[in-house]
């Protein structure tokens, strides 16, 4: 098909029905709107099912039921949308059932604005629902990788049977970029040991996530989901380093914001000032190692974020020597290139 | 009578479908009959093999140890999206949305009308019985007009929180469901009546049609603090006016 030119949003709905995703559910809420008019178009073409459904509450119940079925099945929402959706999120990391969520992210808190924002970094990457569990968090920075990282995200999430959450922003949703549509992993995993299909020769299955009995069955259940979580740290940690070697200082920031200190890396090295930049593609788990590694030496380490500081307390817990400084935008603002220089140089670029 | 002439005739046995355990209701609760009817009806429509049990937060929230198919736990309100999401993914399965009042009618309102509107091929088992009961007995949205439970002590006020709701009648506005009955199980011949209409509602589904919803008026007497024969009593005295018994719609 070669480079075509796609919208942010659009992009993740071709690459998850390239993906196999063939159930979505969801609710409108701006910025994401494009991905659920676009699965509404193509998902009944694929010989898939597009339901809109009464409210985001139900949207995620939906895909629980979808994924308890065994269906690749996705929702995606916006903020405010996210935060009603974070019970089912729970649920559905207690049943073990795989499922990915998009957050196009906007300003908050409360109703807030539709203008692009990265305020629910804690609420994806710390938890958000109720009781000790982690969501995969993804954070691409491109229209491209958007659309590369969907792909990785279902497979993730039948990997390990978790929610897998897309965290963008809506500026990158927003946004239309030349893209080369992934190709399917060709990875397969067989769910017919648990999922539900009716108990057609076989004893009944059930997805639950309640543990009464024995007495320790919930710890149980919890232990074995920590385990998977270990495991999940060690062998999925996504990051990119920029010009990182010779730096002196270091610029880190997700998404959006990562991809404005490329921009003031390119502005900081004509101007003969040795920078750098380490980005997370996986928030959760975090590059904690990594980071830490890059980091070391650095006369200052800088993250950039469009929130109050979130991401940086997890650099200041991974970062050894270096002093970690933080710059961040609210409301929907976007960091500027010239801050970020004058931040690191003390002077206006 | 010489004793090969005796001939072995089973006239009543335990269904398949009904897994043989001891359960955790209380004496005198309705959800044991309505479990019963529902693994026989399963039984005679030959569909144990093609059924997914949806269970809701509430007194039942263990059924899917109790009938022997795949069962799928649900968030507090959430079974008819639960329901909505197995069964569009399986189209050839029996899905059943069981739920009780607080879980239908006050957590999972919106759930309940917007499936019911939708059309959803599934059948929900809406057991009635007028107070929450796993929690210790406060206020259902069904809880009658002066009814004292643990957070209506002084009785069920409408001036202050409204009459019960009706599910029935409330459903039987919209245009998509095929099948509307109110039923109960306070007697042999209630029960009779309830086990047919929870037949038609699955055969509804294995047929193809639409939305099926059958109410069942069930007793409590725990959290009515009463005996179980005075329960059953209670119900017909007092519920059965509230919710009269009967089909609102077979299509």
């Amino acid at each position: 098909m070669g480079v075509i030119l796609m919208k942010g949003n659009e992009a993740i709905g071709e690459s998850a029905i390239i993906a196999g995703c063939r159930h979505y559910f969801g609710y409108p809420i701006t910025p994401q709107n494009e991905l659920p008019a676009y699965m509404a178009a193509r998902l009944p073409k694929v010989g898939g099912t597009f339901l809109q459904a009464e409210s985001e509450v139900a949207a995620i119940n939906m895909v629980y039921g979808a994924a308890a079925a065994g269906a690749r099945v996705m929702t995606s929402s916006s903020s405010p949308g996210v935060s009603l959706k974070m019970e089912g999120i729970s649920y559905l990391a207690g049943a073990e059932l795989p499922a990915v969520v998009v957050n196009m992210m906007r300003g908050g808190p409360g109703l807030g604005n539709i203008a692009g924002a990265q305020g629910d970094y804690f609420q994806a990457v710390k938890g958000g629902g109720h009781g000790d569990y982690h969501s995969i968090v993804l954070a691409p920075s491109t229209v491209q990788e958007l659309a590369d990282l969907t792909g990785k995200a279902f497979d993730l999430a039948d990997e390990y049977r978790m929610v897998v959450i897309l965290l963008g922003d809506g500026f990158t949703g927003q946004m239309s970029e030349p893209i080369t549509l992934p190709k399917p992993s060709g990875r397969s995993f067989d769910k017919s040991s648990w999922s539900l299909s009716g108990a057609k020769g076989r004893d009944p299955h059930i997805i639950a996530s309640m543990r009464l009995n024995p007495d320790n069955a919930l710890e149980m259940l919890n232990l074995k989901l920590q385990a998977k979580y270990r495991q999940i740290e060690k062998s999925e940690t996504l990051w990119e380093s920029v010009s990182v070697d010779d730096a002196e200082y270091l610029l880190v920031g997700f998404g959006l914001s990562a991809r404005i200190c490329k921009s003031a890396v390119s502005v900081l090295r004509k101007a003969g000032v040795k920078a750098g930049l380490f980005r997370p593609i996986t928030l959760w788990p975090f590059p904690a190692g990594q980071l830490a590694a890059v980091s070391a030496g650095k006369k200052k380490v800088l993250v950039v974020e469009m929130n109050a500081g979130q991401m940086v307390q997890d650099v200041r817990l991974s970062v050894g020597g270096a002093p970690v400084d933080f710059l961040g935008t609210l409301g929907g603002a976007t960091p500027q290139v010239d801050a970020i220089v004058e931040r690191i140089t003390g002077h206006a670029g | 009578m010489p004793v090969d002439t005796v001939q072995e005739k089973v006239v009543y046995e335990r269904p398949r479908s009904l897994a043989d355990v001891p359960n955790h209701y209380c004496p005198g609760c309705g959800h044991g009959i309505i479990h019963k009817l529902l693994a026989q009806c399963i039984d005679e429509l030959g569909i144990q093999e093609s059924t997914i049990l949806v269970a809701p937060v509430g007194c039942s929230v263990l059924a899917y140890n109790y009938l022997r198919v795949d069962g799928c736990e649900a968030a507090h309100g959430r079974a008819p999206a639960v329901a909505t999401g197995l069964k569009r993914v399986h189209p050839d399965t029996t899905v059943i949305s069981y739920q009780g009042d607080g879980d239908l009618l006050a957590i999972g309102t919106a759930e309940t009308i917007h499936a019911a509107n939708r059309g959803e091929k599934i059948t929900v088992i809406f057991v009635n019985n007028a107070i929450y009961g796993m929690t210790g007995g406060q206020m259902a949205p069904t809880s009658l007009q002066a009814q004292k439970t643990k957070t209506s002590p002084y009785g069920r006020n409408p001036a202050d929180v409204g009459f019960p709701i009706r599910a029935c009648e409330l459903l039987n506005t919209l245009q998509a469901p095929v099948f509307i009955e109110r039923c109960a199980v306070s007697s042999v011949k209630t029960i009779l009546k309830a086990k047919r209409a929870i037949m038609k509602g699955l055969r509804n589904q294995v047929e193809g049609k639409g939305y099926s919803f059958i109410e069942i008026l069930s007793m409590c007497p725990t959290g009515w603090g009463m005996e179980p024969r005075e329960a059953v009593s209670w119900m017909e005295a007092e519920m059965v006016p509230v919710f009269p018994l009967g089909n609102l719609r077979d299509r």
